[in-house]
């Protein structure tokens, strides 16, 4: 799996014999002391934390499972029971739930972090790409989670979404028909998103070892982007970064616990504790918090097809992103202009979950005075507009005009300076 | 054929041509099998057999008052039944609909009864949305109809959309007068 030397060596019989048959000791140790560069930060243990994340969602998604009932009579009831009377179900559902919002909330970094310090450029592309497959098969699976509690924003957020499908040419209808098994969402809905729902965890798994395999096939990146050059330049990953993840986990676990324990259902909305209503709409139908940003896009235009296919494109524009950046120069560390750029690019990201939360025809405050000023459909359509500029503009144009500043030649050179003979280099 | 004679383990003679069909016998196989059941696992998310049947639905429109709107469900969507006001018609009506995005008399959005007539009183629509398939409210928007809170989408006293970003007014389903009072959709 990985590209580096093994230097395993097999201390029992047993342990021999396993080995020359299947080296599956040997890849686990492989894959301990795999060649990280030495200057990781923590940024950088946001992987290890998803990890953790979508183990957790597994296994208290498969206990939910076993408790909930996927029937438009009996869902929300059985939620509601799980809550209340199913043993340690009251830790167990908002753990499922909040660890949904935890999970987007680290993957959120995880990809920023990739931005900032270029993680997608060569040779890193495929890992890029299939990390945002694994976002695409997540953002599906949170929607389909989302629908089973059969509140008011569960149906009426399929409803909304499913309508997406509706806005294909010619098709559309009965392709939207096809995926609800009837004309609106209904049991045969819910069974289905249920089933769904239940094998999606285990793609993203399946993507999760092969977004693996590429890392260790092209080695990490790191905050100054330059390749680690001797062996000086990196650290075996146990016991150095199993440790600094340990404790970036620790942090992390301390966050997620303040939500179980005190704040359970902040992060969802109040409406879905009414039983969905397929005769009442709500007044106000917005997504889960990580989502806010992509229905900000899709409203900011008043055409439906063009809608969907703005806040599509805002997806797929990643997918590219390999290809639109021109600088050979990883990390934005390097590149003082590229910075100021990104800054304002994560601004804009945060103003279009703000408009996503809000009604389209209210007005922005401080912005405006009284019906003057600006709306939330002009802000989201300002701030959709420097989502995709960064992208296709700015990314393209600024890696063939900007001079970045001068790189260190070397990891090493660049904590050590140039007096480094490795004397303050740990142990290897 | 090549001049040398390619042989098999056995020392015979290959026969090219039988090796072809085979292959291509075996793949056009393969293909069939691949769609006559990859289309069964398609087609079963379709609707059901029980879903196409729960069809129709009998409604009395004379019990419905004036300004008043029975709301019923039908194929798990809401159907409106809406008693206009003298006002609500007249507003219906007289609609310059070149300006409409989506262009529709009156009248081609009422069904005739038995004996020929329009009644212009009774209004019969899917209520949902033709942009995300919300329910929009009744009695309200900037057109006197419906709005659908959603996307801000605003519909008229006939269920025209006029303003927002739906594409279409909202359906007419299916439905006949079975007596002067009774309609039947689906």
């Amino acid at each position: 799996m990985s590209g580096h030397p093994s230097t395993y060596e097999p201390k029992y019989g047993a342990t021999k014999w396993l080995d020359q048959r299947l080296p599956i000791i040997r890849m686990g140790a492989d894959f301990m002391t795999f060649p990280s560069p030495r200057n990781l930060n923590y940024w950088y243990t946001f992987g290890g934390i998803l990890t953790l994340c979508l183990v957790s969602q597994i296994i208290t998604g498969i206990i939910l499972a076993m408790h909930y009932v996927p029937h438009t009579e009996l869902a929300f009831e059985s939620v509601q029971r799980i809550r209340r009377d199913v043993p340690f179900g009251w830790l167990l559902q908002p753990m499922h739930a909040v660890g949904a919002s935890m999970f987007f909330f680290a993957v959120y970094v995880h990809m920023f972090r990739g931005l900032y310090y270029g993680s997608y450029k060569a040779p890193r592309e495929v890992l890029w790409i299939i990390g945002c497959l694994i976002y695409l098969v997540m953002m599906a699976t949170g929607f389909l989670g989302y629908t089973l509690p059969w509140g008011q924003m569960s149906f009426w957020g399929a409803t909304v979404i499913t309508g997406f499908f509706g806005a294909v040419p010619v098709v559309g209808e009965s392709l939207q028909q096809w995926l609800l098994g009837g004309y609106a969402v209904d049991n045969a809905t819910l069974n289905r998103f249920f089933a769904l729902h239940y094998l999606l965890p285990f793609v993203i798994a399946g993507l999760v070892g092969v977004h693996v395999w590429a890392l260790h096939h092209v080695g990490q990146n790191n905050p100054i982007g330059i390749t680690p050059k001797t062996k000086k330049d990196t650290l075996s990953f146990h016991p150095y970064y199993t440790v600094k993840d340990a404790f970036a986990v620790v942090v992390f676990l301390l966050i997620f616990a303040f939500f179980l324990f005190y704040q359970p259902d902040a992060l969802g909305h109040a409406d879905n504790y009414i039983e969905a209503d397929a005769l009442k709409t709500p007044p106000h139908i917005v997504p889960e918090w990580y989502f806010l940003p992509f229905y900000a896009i899709l409203r900011a235009v008043p055409d439906k097809l063009a809608g969907i296919l703005l806040m599509l494109g805002a997806i797929a524009v990643l997918f590219v992103l390999p290809w639109l950046d021109t600088s050979k120069v990883r990390s934005m560390r390097f590149r003082p202009v590229a910075r100021g750029f990104f800054w304002i690019f994560l601004f804009f990201c945060f103003i279009l979950g703000w408009c996503g939360a809000e009604t389209p025809d209210n007005m922005v405050p401080f912005l405006s005075v009284g019906d003057k000023g600006l709306n939330f459909t002009w802000l989201s359509r300002i701030a959709t507009f420097y989502y995709f500029a960064y992208f296709v503009i700015i990314l393209p144009i600024l890696g063939l005009v900007e001079k970045p500043k001068d790189r260190p030649e070397s990891i090493t050179k660049a904590i050590l300076g140039d007096s480094s003979h490795g004397a303050a280099a740990p142990a290897e | 054929m090549s001049d040398t004679q390619v042989t098999d383990a056995h020392g015979e003679a290959i026969d090219d041509d039988k090796r072809d069909f085979i292959f291509i016998a075996t793949g056009a196989a393969a293909a069939a099998g691949a769609v006559s059941l990859g289309w069964p696992l398609v087609a079963q998310m379709g609707k059901a057999a029980d879903t196409l049947a729960a069809g129709s639905i009998e409604i009395d429109i004379s019990k419905i008052a004036e300004g008043q709107q029975l709301k019923m469900l039908w194929r798990g969507a809401p159907v409106f039944v809406r008693h206009r006001t003298p006002k609500e018609i007249a507003e219906a009506e007289n609609t310059d609909i070149s300006k409409c995005p989506d262009p529709q008399t009156d009248s081609e959005r009422l069904v005739a009864k038995p004996d020929g007539t329009i009644d212009p009183r009774y209004l019969v629509m899917v209520g949902v949305c033709t942009h995300f398939g919300c329910i929009p409210v009744g009695e309200s928007g900037d057109y006197d109809g419906w709005y659908c809170p959603c996307h801000a989408s605003h519909y008229d006293t006939s269920g025209r959309i006029r303003k927002g970003p739906a594409p279409r007014n909202m359906a007419i389903p299916d439905y006949t007068y079975i007596s002067d009072t009774v309609i039947k959709v689906g």
